[in-house]
């Protein structure tokens, strides 16, 4: 809200009562707000842009409070509000309940996710709240209901929140196809969308409206800039190092910055940064100044209690991921602090929101830069932030795998007529697009699989009746859906429980839950391993069904928390702005002493990477020779690159043994240096990258990888296929990862043009993979590559090279690995043991 | 690349191959454990519409070890059929395709928990063990039997599909393996639809010495691993 508006005036657009709360607070409405109110209460679709701090929240909810105290409730839902977040819906209704209450206005406003218990949404399903305020997996479930359509037969507004982080992906998907479903449900009610600033605000307006011709736009409401924020880049004098995350370093400066501020917000990019950074800071924080730690993988109840504790100003500085990334309103931040480069300016542009909620005043924000690079980087920031400029595209073509959820749960509210629902998944604009064979197959695999060989008939899931139309096959398949639906498909996760240390074989006695984590990372560990996690330095004592139980332990010196979460490849506008910075020398000055003497090094040894050519350098470093090349595109597209230069040098017999890469280039390693073998003309530096690479290559690695059965095995829950929870017995996610394997290989073999492969394939080519980028960049550097041979690394190369021992070797075959595990030992004996039996020799002979 | 590795159970010399089978040269006998055909079909009668091909995929590797060491006789060590009702669900193609396989050899199914019951109008004998003497002696059998319940040596079962996990240069691999201690052997399921289990799982407490080996199947190669080398799934 507009909190400082210096002069408050009664304003004719509000009910006296609001006008009247607002006025005793010194607020006055801003003239978008006044704007969106006008297009709300006209009945319009229409989407709020402001930048945070403008008020949105409560501009979004306003016209809906209005009519329920003009017209009173009806006993059914009015209002939905959804959001990304489920801590946002909490910290929404905390915002909310405020006027309401003070207001004294006769209405409930309940939220729903997840961890809401069974009893409270059976009672919002029997007597609906006015206002509800829950996620998209949410309504997929409601719209699920027998009883749906009467539920949702009175809503008169649809709130979306945050609308430009939810509609990029596989939830904006569900979302926009839930969308569709309530515009038949509750064709009245109208769609209010509240969003930060964006690229591409025509997507979110078409997204926001239902489409019929493609291009209806929902209203478009801006908010004017608010004041540019102050930002800052942490100038240590401590040694900055070349390729470290960990910004160790700087923690002496972080801990002086946060004492000087009141409250402060801590931003780190991944959940095990902020592990690190949260003990650094206590290990020197010797005046005790109030700090904790937020992030998602953290037991709910540890983290409402710091969201409680930071509300009501008891915290001087919160180290948080991006669980705290969105709109949530802490009030009191005068101080965002940034460790680690941002990756992004929207990104960034968002968490600096998050201090000064004052939309006239410039947010202060201190950006840490853990390694040289990052400097660079949080410079390219800085501009960019300061230009305006926004990033990310918003335009999808929606998931078919979200589809054949959507599907499936439409059959478990009603039977459906197919055109019916075609015409309406159409409505959506994600789905605008979707041609109605592609629709057909997608509900032939709801129905029987959509095998080419049609022997499932006979078990279909959905049955088609005279009418046309389709029908659950069973009612028990809908309680099935009901436990599975939604998109995020997480990374298997054990919970966390503390006991005390184990002593004999006395059984184990679990205390309380302190977060959860990554599967794979706690099974790397044997027991007696430490590691750090929600602030402390545990042990593991032993993994039990889906728990790992830990004590405390006293090391000092723990194996800190390797998994990835929240990792962001640097984007486009950013890496172009660190690449300009390397290729002109004339701004070094600005830039600290350090960094530039590094770029000096580079300038002088090697060559300096320019936005039309190309650098590749060639150099030998222990028994390996290393290749590099600095493409600036984003660790996902290096990485795609690295698989397939990994490829495509086995081939020309140039015998890589693997590859690392990181936001701005990559390295790849092996037994044959690649730069002698140019300059011997074995090998050619444009057929090694040459474009044709994303073809025939791309494909045959991609349907390999283990990449590739990791999207699978999402799509594939996803879409139903295989299901994470049966009822009665929940399954271990690896149980499900194996499985999805087998199915995977069976069908690539048998069925590779099957839905749900090219479901899997359009989405490692999207996301995970970023060919689009890749392939840009390909097209660009054509004929333009500089190659270095040098005796040695180069400075450039240190940050790559370092890398190195945190990813796992890709390149590596895993056969390759198998035979060095296998023992010699055993082979030997049998040789010895098998000696001299008549007609047969050893094992290769048979 | 290794395809092929030796080992010894109860005096017999036995050939691992990379499919999963085991060869008896001494005997010329292929021997396969956990085929489980028909289980996509059993999944989807309960509304899990998995890929109805693993029945054909299965028989496809089964026919290419065939065609390897055309064996005189063949062994099913049980769950050959994923269920009792395989016949009203096998397409016609696979079933001649099975019956010309196992009507090639001498066939020996041993009866399994998923199919308890012989199956009707295949070629070949039926029963719950069979008791075979070659260069040592052998007992087929799907569920391995405790060393102290009624084991007897020479011991070849499945059942358990094992696999064996291990750490190699900071990377996981997971794979089906054998598992054998000289007394007595398990093969890894041979179906393309067959999840497995980790060796290192209760499951296979009191049926193996202490310094069993593995043989894990990689994708072009076997790899004998120590017991010492390997790691549970959970601890």
């Amino acid at each position: 809200m507009p909190r400082h508006a210096k002069t408050p005036a009664p304003s004719p657009d509000l009910l006296p009562q609001f006008d009247g709360w607002f006025s005793a607070r010194g607020w006055q409405p801003r003239a978008h707000q006044i704007a969106f109110w006008q297009a709300a209460r006209a009945g319009h679709d229409a989407l709020l842009i402001a930048p945070t701090g403008g008020g949105k929240t409560l501009a979004g909810f306003m016209p809906s409070l209005e009519d329920l105290v003009t017209n009173g409730g009806r006993g059914k839902l009015h209002t939905l509000y959804m959001s990304p977040l489920k801590a946002l819906a909490v910290d929404i209704q905390r915002n909310l309940m405020q006027p309401v209450e003070e207001l004294g206005l006769d209405m409930r406003i309940e939220t729903r996710s997840g961890d809401t218990p069974q009893n409270r949404k059976t009672r919002q399903k029997q007597n609906p709240p006015d206002i509800l305020l829950t996620t998209p997996e949410q309504l997929a479930l409601m719209l699920s209901w027998p009883e749906a359509a009467d539920y949702f037969a009175a809503l008169d507004t649809i709130i979306i929140d945050e609308l430009h982080a939810l509609a990029p992906n596989k939830r904006g998907d569900l979302l926009a196809l839930g969308l569709a479903r309530l515009a038949t449900l509750a064709p009245k009610a109208k769609r209010l969308g509240l969003s930060a600033t964006v690229a591409d605000k025509d997507a979110l307006r078409r997204f926001l409206t239902p489409q019929s011709d493609g291009d209806e736009t929902a209203k478009l409401i801006e908010g004017t800039a608010g004041a540019p924020p102050s930002l800052s880049i942490l100038d240590t004098k401590e040694r900055l190092p070349w390729g470290s995350h960990t910004a160790r370093h700087a923690m002496g400066d972080v801990l002086a910055a946060i004492k000087n501020a009141d409250t402060s917000l801590v931003f780190v990019n991944t959940r095990s940064q902020a592990e690190m950074v949260f003990r650094e800071l206590w290990a020197l924080n010797e005046g005790g100044l109030e700090i904790a730690l937020h992030h998602g993988s953290l037991a709910p109840e540890r983290r409402r209690k710091v969201e409680a504790a930071m509300a009501a100003g008891q915290l001087r500085a919160v180290v948080c991921t991006s669980t705290l990334d969105l709109g949530i309103d802490w009030g009191a931040v005068d101080l965002v602090i940034h460790v680690g480069a941002p990756k992004g300016a929207s990104r960034l542009a968002q968490r600096i929101g998050r201090a000064n909620h004052r939309f006239d005043e410039a947010s202060a924000a201190l950006l840490v830069p853990s390694n040289r690079f990052e400097v660079l980087e949080c410079k390219a920031a800085r501009e960019s932030v300061a230009a305006g400029e926004q990033d990310g595209a918003m335009m999808r073509t929606g998931g078919l795998d979200v589809l054949a959820q959507h599907i499936f749960g439409t059959a478990c509210h009603a039977p459906f007529d197919p055109l019916a629902l075609y015409q309406e998944v159409c409505r959506a604009a994600p789905y605008h697009d979707l041609p109605r064979p592609v629709f057909d197959r997608v509900v032939d695999f709801v129905a029987t699989g959509g095998y080419a060989l049609q022997t499932y008939d006979r078990y279909a899931r959905l049955r088609q009746e005279k009418d046309g139309r389709y029908r659950l096959a069973h009612p028990r398949l809908a309680t099935r859906y009901r436990m599975n639906v939604g998109t995020i498909v997480e990374a298997p996760m054990l919970k966390v429980r503390l006991t005390r240390p184990q002593k004999g074989k006395r059984p184990i006695r679990g205390g309380r839950v302190l977060g959860e984590m990554e599967e794979y990372f706690l099974t790397a560990l044997a027991p007696g391993d430490t590691f750090v996690f929600a602030g402390e330095t545990l042990r593991l004592e032993a993994v039990r069904d889906t728990e790992a139980l830990v004590s405390r332990a006293s090391h000092a010196d723990p194996k800190v928390p390797t998994y990835q979460g929240g990792k962001f490849p640097i984007s486009t506008h950013l890496a172009e702005r660190v690449r300009a910075m390397l290729s002109t020398p004339e701004t070094w000055d600005d830039l600290p002493p350090q960094v530039a003497q590094w770029l000096k090094m580079q300038q002088a040894f090697s060559a300096l990477p320019d936005k039309d050519v190309l650098l590749v350098e060639s150099f030998a470093r222990g028994a390996r020779y290393y290749m590099t090349a600095y493409p600036f595109e984003g660790r996902l597209a290096h990485q795609t690159l690295g698989m397939l230069l990994t490829r495509r040098l086995e081939r020309m017999g140039g015998r890589p043994m693997g590859f690392v890469a990181n936001d701005y280039g990559l390295a790849v390693w092996g037994l044959r240096d690649i730069g002698l073998m140019v300059e011997q003309e074995k090998l050619t530096l444009a057929a090694l990258f040459a474009e044709d690479m994303l073809g025939d290559d791309l494909e045959a690695w991609l349907d390999e990888s283990s990449l590739m059965k990791r999207t699978f095995r999402d799509c594939a829950m996803i879409s139903g296929l295989i299901e994470k929870n049966l009822p009665g017995h929940e399954k271990t996610g690896r149980q499900v990862l194996f499985s999805a394997d087998l199915i995977f290989d069976v069908l690539r073999s048998h069925e590779p043009d099957h839905i749900l492969l090219q479901a899997a394939r359009a989405d490692a080519a999207t996301g995970l993979l970023d060919i689009g980028r890749l392939g840009q960049m390909l097209a660009r550097i054509q004929g333009k590559l500089l190659l270095k041979r040098l005796d040695h690394i180069s400075p450039l190369a240190v940050p790559l090279l370092m890398e190195m021992g945190k990813e796992p070797v890709r390149g590596a075959a895993d056969d390759e690995l198998l035979g060095e595990a296998a023992s010699t030992r055993h082979d030997d004996l049998v040789r010895e043991a098998t000696q001299g039996i008549s007609g047969f020799g050893h094992a290769d002979a048979v | 690349m290794q395809t092929q590795c030796e080992f010894i159970v109860n005096g017999a010399l036995l050939v691992a191959d990379l499919s999963g089978a085991v060869y008896w040269p001494d005997r010329d006998m292929l021997i396969v454990a956990d085929l489980h055909f028909e289980k996509g079909s059993a999944f989807a009668t309960r509304g899990v519409v998995l890929p109805p091909y693993d029945t054909a995929a299965t028989l496809q590797r089964l026919a290419a070890v065939f065609e390897i060491y055309r064996p005189k006789h063949f062994v099913s060590l049980g769950d050959a059929f994923h269920d009792d009702d395989w016949p009203t669900r096998m397409a016609a193609d696979d079933r001649d395709k099975l019956a010309r396989l196992t009507g090639a050899a001498q066939t020996l199914w041993v009866t399994g928990n998923h199919d308890p019951t012989p199956p009707a109008g295949l070629p070949g004998k039926a029963a719950g063990a069979f008791h075979l003497k070659g260069d040592g002696a052998l007992v087929m059998r799907h569920e391995p039997l405790a060393r102290s319940n009624g084991f007897e040596a020479g011991e070849l079962a499945g059942h358990l599909h094992p696999c064996a996990r291990l750490r190699q240069r900071g990377r996981n691999l997971r794979r089906r393996c054998f598992v054998h201690d000289g007394a007595r052997a398990i093969l890894p399921a041979f179906g393309a639809l067959t999840g497995s289990l980790n060796v290192r799982d209760a499951a296979f407490d009191g049926l193996f010495e202490d310094s069993y080996q593995t043989i894990m199947l990689g994708r072009e190669r076997l790899a004998s691993v120590d017991a010492d080398r390997l790691l549970p799934d959970r601890f």
